[in-house]
């Protein structure tokens, strides 16, 4: 089956999704990210969205639920990289990501993370 | 034709004659699994970059695509879109028709308010593509289906 892969760097997981994902794909790696986390033992996701020229309100809640479940699991999540048509187009749709830290580049990810990025 | 068909009979809708001097090359795609609506936002962004809509405008216009094919998928059980480009004489445009042959929606009011949803959903779907286009509007009967258009011109 089709998957999304999550790369590990100390503790942290990164992921760039590169593909328009359909529902199922975005659930799948819902739930690959929270077995990681548990299984890494994570401190930290990093979901690079930069390639996506689309959020709608699946992959939104998708990339919501991510960051509530890292968080019922002692890790963190940072969404890098949104591009500004699809910001526009988040608030717009009503959808805010409540609870989601961002930031605009992977660097500055990391920097939120507490990890200095060399 | 009754008792000739074997297909569910769609949706038949006074929508399905919107605009019918003002557009052409209507193509017809199936709304059946999410892989359809994959399809559906790639043949819709090609569209627009066609009339050259801005980055900002294909991107609403893929986005309202995406959440009103899902809808016909998990709400209508399946149905079909019709991709039309559009022409008024001032402008260009592109119009999405998405029918099914569904329960219908009961209270459309209630349907568009954010935060409304039946399946589980974030409920912003129907008022959140409004938002997204310039012409929103909708048919839904009970028992026979539902129709929502959406137009978006280039500005």
């Amino acid at each position: 089956m089709e998957r999304i892969p999550i790369l590990r760097m100390g503790d942290l997981l990164l992921v760039t999704i590169q593909v328009d994902m359909h529902d199922r794909l975005a659930m799948q790696l819902q739930d690959d990210l929270t077995e990681r986390i548990v299984k890494d033992s994570a401190k930290g996701v990093l979901i690079d969205i930069s390639a996506l020229d689309l959020v709608d309100s699946f992959i939104g809640r998708m990339i919501s639920n991510t960051a509530a479940m890292a968080r019922v699991l002692d890790a963190r999540t940072v969404v890098v990289g949104m591009q500004p048509a699809v910001a526009i187009t988040l608030v717009e749709l009503g959808l805010t990501l409540h609870g989601v830290k961002t930031a605009l580049n992977v660097e500055k990810g990391m920097t939120l993370l507490g990890k200095s990025y060399k | 034709m009754t008792g000739a068909q074997t297909e569910a009979v769609l949706f038949d809708t006074p929508l399905l004659d919107y605009r019918a001097q003002q557009r052409t090359g209507r193509v017809t795609l199936p709304l059946r699994s999410d892989d359809d609506v994959v399809g559906l936002r790639k043949q819709v962004r090609e569209r627009a970059v066609a009339i050259a809509l801005s980055l900002v405008d294909q991107t609403k216009l893929v986005t309202a695509a995406s959440e009103l094919g899902r809808n016909t998928i998990k709400y209508g059980g399946g149905g079909e879109v019709y991709l039309d480009a559009l022409d008024d004489g001032m402008r260009r445009g592109i119009g999405l028709l998405f029918v099914d042959a569904g329960q219908g929606i009961p209270d459309i009011d209630n349907a568009l308010r954010d935060g409304f949803t039946t399946g589980g959903g974030l409920g912003l779907g129907l008022g959140g593509s409004k938002r997204l286009v310039d012409e929103f509007d909708i048919d839904s009967r009970p028992k026979e289906g539902t129709a929502v258009l959406i137009v978006k011109w280039k500005r």
